[in-house]
């Protein structure tokens, strides 16, 4: 392993976001914030409770989620979409680094990064209303393996996009509509029957309902089937990002 | 006793696009270590497609690679770690600073921190004042001077120039050449590739002349020079002739075919070019001149003619 290479990315990546920090960090928890306001006391005022928590305390999981994988993508395939854009690629595909190391680097930082942003928004939130994890373990671990499942799949979006409206287009069209109607703002049980089944084909419930039940021990589906979906949704974009650094797709001639 | 093993050895390399276009046709090139190479060939011709496979920046579609004794793809790491790339187009991290991209580069290439190695390229290449300053404030320039320092941060023992001095003024280029030459003063191999001649002759060992993705000539610079020395004297005769004189065969002249023009080869580098014992044996054999010029086959005209050759 070539640890020094795998730190100058995760570094460089990481530098990045200082610099732009008010888009990175600070716009994030002024949505969120936003958020609160809207949904949690417009909203919340006429749904007082669900599955016995208060509608405001309810969201903040969902809300997480939401950021923590709309940032995770945007970070991951921004930091490798750029490189290619501008032309510097040619020095990581000249240098002795393995794509493993490279992947690591790359979706290591936007996962740092989009963790961070994770916890500061939980801390936001909890500004708002009363917070309360019953299972800290099992909340980082959740928020960890969604950070690195959607970099990576971030990273995939970034090597296959080849213009910026590719870059934009899958978050957009399918990320964020799977996520608003993933239960990040109602429960599943909420739903007419028909609906309930249909929302259960959402792979994004399952992350949040895992998520939620580590809050407040309440689930849409059982915390295993959330957890191995997610770890299945890992394998998929694992196996996709070998896929591409063995036939050197979109990178290489 | 045996020649030492070549630093990069290319055999039986070639590339097919994606487009289905082929940019190289069965190159095969030896590069010995210590040596500056040119590579010298029109646009289009196949030195940057070359280049890039090399380093790893494309892959091969037949032949093999290795570098320092390292099959670029079976062990691209040994092969890569020997390698500063400096590419044709300016590539670099806007918002970087000088000094944070350059180290960026030693750590990518697996290098342990080093700031007076650093320190030295910045100061070599004019750069020191400059590293704090983001990269996008620099000229043109600077920014490729930036990006030799990257490909030199990790000290490696092969460096590739592609068309360095695309876009460099006179004064810089200069300067980019003295560096060279330290370069392989401390044993560094230096490949460069450019379409002016005036460059490969000014700064290579050998030249190797590259057209439509074939190597067409490899050749040290001295014996392409010894071609180029080579001159030609047409004498214009006042009355035409059937024959040259036994007593001027030792000249080696030829006549041409209306016997009005004789011409004669000779080498401007040799001891003596001959011109006086001849004219005065011409004037012994009673033949009259009545004007004569010279003409040089230029490094431009072999290379011409060899790109046009089909
Ligand atoms: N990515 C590519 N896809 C298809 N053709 C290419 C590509 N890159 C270069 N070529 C073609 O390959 C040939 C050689 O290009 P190049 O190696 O850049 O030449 P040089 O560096 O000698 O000017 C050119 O005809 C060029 O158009
Ligand atoms: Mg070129």
């Amino acid at each position: 392993m070539n640890y020094r290479a795998i730190r100058a990315i995760y570094l460089f990546e990481m530098a990045r976001t200082w610099r732009t920090l008010l888009q990175s960090i600070v716009s994030p928890v002024v949505s969120t914030s936003l958020y609160f306001v809207v949904f949690g006391a417009a909203i919340g005022s006429r749904i007082t409770e669900v599955e016995g928590v208060s509608y405001g305390t309810f969201i903040v999981p969902g809300l997480v989620m939401l950021s923590v994988l709309t940032q995770s993508i945007a970070n991951a395939s921004f930091g490798i979409y750029f490189p290619k854009f501008v032309g510097t690629i040619y020095e990581i595909l000249s240098a002795p680094v393995s794509y493993i190391e490279i992947v690591i680097g790359y979706v290591g930082a936007a996962a740092t990064k989009s963790i961070i942003l994770g916890l500061i928004i939980m801390a936001t939130a909890a500004l708002f209303v009363p917070l309360h994890i019953h299972h800290p373990l099992w909340m980082l671990t959740f928020l960890v393996l969604t950070a690195v499942t959607f970099s990576l799949f971030g990273f995939i979006i970034g090597i296959w996009a080849d213009g910026f409206e590719k870059l934009q287009m899958i978050p957009m069209l399918i990320v964020t509509p799977l996520t608003f109607l993933g239960g990040s703002f109602y429960s599943v049980n909420m739903l007419p029957s028909g609906w309930r089944t249909v929302t259960l084909l959402n792979p994004v419930v399952y992350l949040i309902s895992g998520f939620r039940w580590s809050f407040y021990e309440i689930a849409d589906v059982s915390v295993g089937l959330s957890l191995g979906m997610t770890l299945g949704f890992l394998a998929i974009c694992m196996v996709l990002v070998w896929w591409i650094f063995r036939t050197g797709y979109r990178l290489k001639n | 006793m045996l020649a030492p093993p070549p630093i990069i050895s290319v055999s039986n390399l070639s590339k097919t696009y994606g487009s289905g276009f082929k940019a190289l046709k069965g190159i095969n090139l030896d590069i010995k270590r210590g040596e500056i190479f040119a590579l010298l060939g029109p646009n289009g011709a196949g030195k940057t497609t070359l280049i890039s496979i090399i380093c790893g920046i494309a892959n091969l579609s037949e032949g093999r690679v290795t570098v320092g004794g390292h099959d670029i793809n079976s062990d691209y790491r040994a092969a890569r770690s020997l390698i500063g790339l400096v590419p044709q187009e300016l590539h670099t991290d806007s918002f970087e600073t000088v000094w944070a991209t350059v180290s960026f580069s030693r750590g990518l290439f697996g290098k342990p921190k080093n700031p007076a190695h650093i320190e030295k390229v910045l100061k070599d290449l004019s750069l020191w004042d400059k590293k704090d300053s983001k990269i996008i404030t620099l000229s043109g320039g600077m920014k490729r001077r930036v990006m030799i320092a990257k490909a030199l941060s990790h000290e490696p023992q092969i460096l590739f120039l592609d068309e360095p001095t695309a876009g460099v003024d006179v004064e810089l280029r200069k300067g980019m050449w003295d560096v060279v030459r330290g370069l392989q003063a401390s044993g560094v191999t230096i490949i460069l590739t450019t379409h002016y001649i005036q460059e490969a002759e000014e700064m290579a060992d050998r030249i190797g002349v590259i057209n439509k993705g074939e190597i067409i000539l490899v050749e040290d610079k001295a014996g392409l020079m010894q071609k180029l020395g080579k001159k030609q004297l047409t004498l214009h005769l006042q009355q035409k002739i059937d024959a040259i004189p036994p007593a001027l065969a030792p000249y080696k002249l030829h006549l041409s075919d209306d016997g009005r023009l004789l011409t004669y080869d000779y080498d401007t580098k040799g001891e003596r070019t001959g011109i006086t014992s001849l004219l005065s044996d011409l004037r012994n054999a009673g033949i009259h001149i009545s004007d004569l010029d010279t003409t040089q086959s230029s490094l431009e005209d072999i290379f011409v003619s060899l790109v046009r050759a089909p």
